[in-house]
């Protein structure tokens, strides 16, 4: 039996709009290990918020799910697992599924509080929804989370959403994700839109949670910095298909697929030089009409005739590249990638 | 060289619900023609009232503005005209500062006609060409009659250039302009505009919240970082990020996470004293920042506000733990 908390294989969503189907996310692939951080990065538009909403089967009614499977693994105390299929589940089973096995933190989400609630309400209300633990036990269970969120949990347990900043109601909500323990948190760009040091409080609490407590973690951003402070693994996603996975060392040290080696080369660093930097020519693709073949190839230095004809898949490199397996790639020309590395764009 | 911009002491409050709010504090700044000064800092800093201040769309509440040594306040109606040419603004969101009902033709040609830089159809089709092949929108002729929606977020700020050099200006003000930009095409963007500025010698002042970006950008100019509405450090691009003088502004550096997992993970940490970032209606007494400050050295930083202090090295910092060993 497998010990990932998460597989997911060949999901395929795609939404419904005039001029055509929004290919949102094509034949994707990966597990969750238990316990580990998993990071999807990609531009805006390249389907990662799908793939979290997928998975917790959250998705609006404009999309629909054309094929594939999500496997979640329930382990119990003694370490057996119990399969559950995601996308199966209806009713109150998905209820259940939702938040006690799987809780998800949206982008954005600190500004959904509902504001004539205090933040004890919205505890008492996530729990009672959940058929969980009500009044005392509540309550002692909602301050210790608070507090391992670094909160001053007497006052932040009182308080109004207004009354508390936008930091403080993202760890706030960190700590809702996990009033039910759930085995896997998907946080979508948990970071964004927050200050730099508010940032790092968030960064540094979700460090602390991972060190203390068990569960997988899957985060979603464009954020390549907080995937290299944060992630086990990373997996890069361009047109709604992961094109690289691998450990966060391959993925910032030794990428093989041209758009996570353009990626990585157009995020300006505090260390580096003016001359590091390059970028990717043109822009990312329409969704509803993508090009043949590999969808980067109007963008890829190394694109050839079988490119633009076939698309390749994701397929393990890592024992060729003489190391171990785990590093997966979907590149016609990955074995050429490191070198060519520079010919991107305009040298800065 | 000259200085193009100059702000001498200038503050700006807004009345929020009764409440007098200090946006920028106190802010005095000189910037020279054809130079590049980066502001940064975190939201509510003061960095876009300071940008628009300096624009003409905002009057200070105190203090005065100099352009090119002439206070805007006095100036008259054609040296008004003229200063507003000179300095043009590019906004943080393509998406909603392009009119979605112009082609991109007409956003470009209604100012050049408007301002008699062009007369006559074919003379303005001509420039409005040239100014998209300037901007590296080309073939221009496939850009002409589209409208702000056809393209992506990286055109459309393209325009929004573009549109900023209809009236040749000589001073830009760019706005986090590339944050809403995607990250693979940030620093073509970025590109464009130091050629542009380099080829025009144009003096740009530019607004992020990323350092690493600010330091990219700056290269050869300024960083200044603002914090609740006063600069606390100006200094070399570089310098700034590389030895960086006041504790706000090392806070921010070591906080800062790099796309680099063993740079990030082994970078040392300063903590601060207090998380809570306090409210602009109450600030703190004497330097803003010693309730968080990691080296606050006691009475002196709760009752003095700290001046903006010149060093030898070039930079200036606000802190009287860097004052009193320099000076």
């Amino acid at each position: 039996m497998s010990d990932s908390t998460l597989s997911v294989r060949n999901l395929t969503i795609e939404y419904t709009a005039k001029r055509g189907n929004v290919q949102a996310i094509r034949n994707v692939s990966f597990d969750v290990q238990r316990g580990e951080a998993l990071a999807l990065i990609g531009e805006s538009g390249s389907g990662k918020t799908t793939l979290g909403l997928g998975i917790v089967q959250l998705l609006p009614t404009a999309a629909q799910i054309r094929n594939g499977q999500v496997t979640y693994r329930r382990f119990g105390k003694n370490g057996q697992a119990a399969e559950v299929d995601a996308l199966g589940l209806t009713g109150n089973a998905l209820r259940q599924f939702r938040w006690r096995d799987c809780a998800m933190v949206f982008q954005g989400a600190q500004n959904a509080f509902n504001p004539v609630l205090r933040i004890a309400d919205h505890f008492a209300d996530t729990a009672k929804a959940h058929g969980a633990m009500s009044g005392k036990t509540l309550e002692e269970r909602g301050k210790h989370l608070l507090t391992q969120v670094r909160l001053d949990a007497e006052r932040v347990w009182r308080a109004y959403p207004h009354e508390l900043s936008g930091g403080m109601r993202q760890r706030v909500l960190i700590a809702l994700a996990l009033l039910l323990e759930p085995q896997l948190i998907i946080l979508d760009e948990p970071t964004t839109a927050l200050d730099i040091l508010t940032q790092r409080n968030i960064m540094d609490v979700l460090k602390d949670l991972r060190n203390q407590l068990d569960f997988s973690l899957v985060f979603i951003s464009h954020d390549l910095s907080l995937a290299a402070e944060l992630a086990d693994r990373v997996a890069t996603v361009y047109a709604g298909k992961i094109v690289e996975l691998a450990s966060v060392q391959i993925i910032f040290k030794a990428p093989v697929h041209p758009y996570t080696i353009g990626l990585i080369n157009a995020v300006p660093t505090l260390a580096g030089d003016k001359g590091d930097l390059t970028s990717i020519p043109g822009s990312p693709p329409d969704l509803i009409d993508l090009p043949s073949g590999c969808k980067f190839h109007p963008r890829c230095p190394l694109a050839d005739e079988k490119c633009k004809r076939e698309e390749p898949e994701l397929v393990e490199v890592g024992e060729q590249r003489g190391g171990k397996g785990g590093h997966q790639v979907a590149c016609w020309h990955w074995q050429n990638a490191r070198q060519t590395q520079k010919a991107f764009g305009v040298k800065a | 060289m000259s200085e193009i911009i100059q702000l001498k002491n200038v503050s700006r409050t807004f009345e929020v619900k009764r409440q007098i709010i200090k946006a920028v504090d106190d802010v005095s700044l000189g910037i020279q023609e054809g130079e590049v000064v980066c502001l940064v800092g975190e939201s509510g800093c003061g960095k876009t009232t300071t940008g628009k201040m300096i624009a003409g769309m905002l009057s200070p509440s105190s203090g005065s503005i100099y352009f090119r040594g002439k206070d805007i306040s006095t100036l008259s109606k054609d040296e008004f005209k003229q200063y507003r040419l000179g300095v043009q603004m590019i906004h943080q969101d393509p998406y909603a500062s392009l009119n979605p009902a112009q082609t991109i033709y007409d956003i470009i040609a209604t100012p050049l006609q408007h301002h008699g830089f062009t007369r006559g159809e074919a003379q303005t089709r001509a420039r409005v060409r040239e100014l998209l092949q300037t901007v590296d929108l080309t073939p221009p002729d496939d850009f002409l009659e589209k409208y702000p929606h056809q393209l992506s977020g990286g055109q459309r700020q393209r325009v929004s250039i573009a549109r900023a050099l209809t009236v040749n200006p000589s001073f830009i003000i760019a706005d986090e302009a590339v944050s809403m930009v995607d990250v693979s095409i940030r620093i073509s963007l970025l590109n464009t505009l130091t050629r542009l500025k380099d080829q025009m010698g144009l003096a740009v002042l530019f607004i992020t919240h990323d350092l690493a970006l600010a330091k990219y950008f700056a290269w050869e100019g300024r960083i200044g970082v603002m914090y609740l509405g006063r600069m606390v450090e100006i200094s070399p691009a570089r310098q700034l990020v590389e030895r960086p003088q006041h504790p706000y502004t090392q806070v921010l550096l070591s906080a800062i996470p790099e796309a680099d997992p063993d740079a990030t993970r082994r970078k040392t940490r300063i903590e601060l004293r207090s998380m809570d970032v306090p409210s602009l209606l109450r600030l703190p007494s004497g330097c803003a920042f010693h309730p968080r400050c990691p080296v606050f050295l006691g009475q002196k930083c709760e009752t003095i506000v700290p001046r903006l202090i010149p060093q030898k090295d070039g930079g200036a910092v606000a802190c009287h733990l860097v004052g009193e060993e320099k000076i």
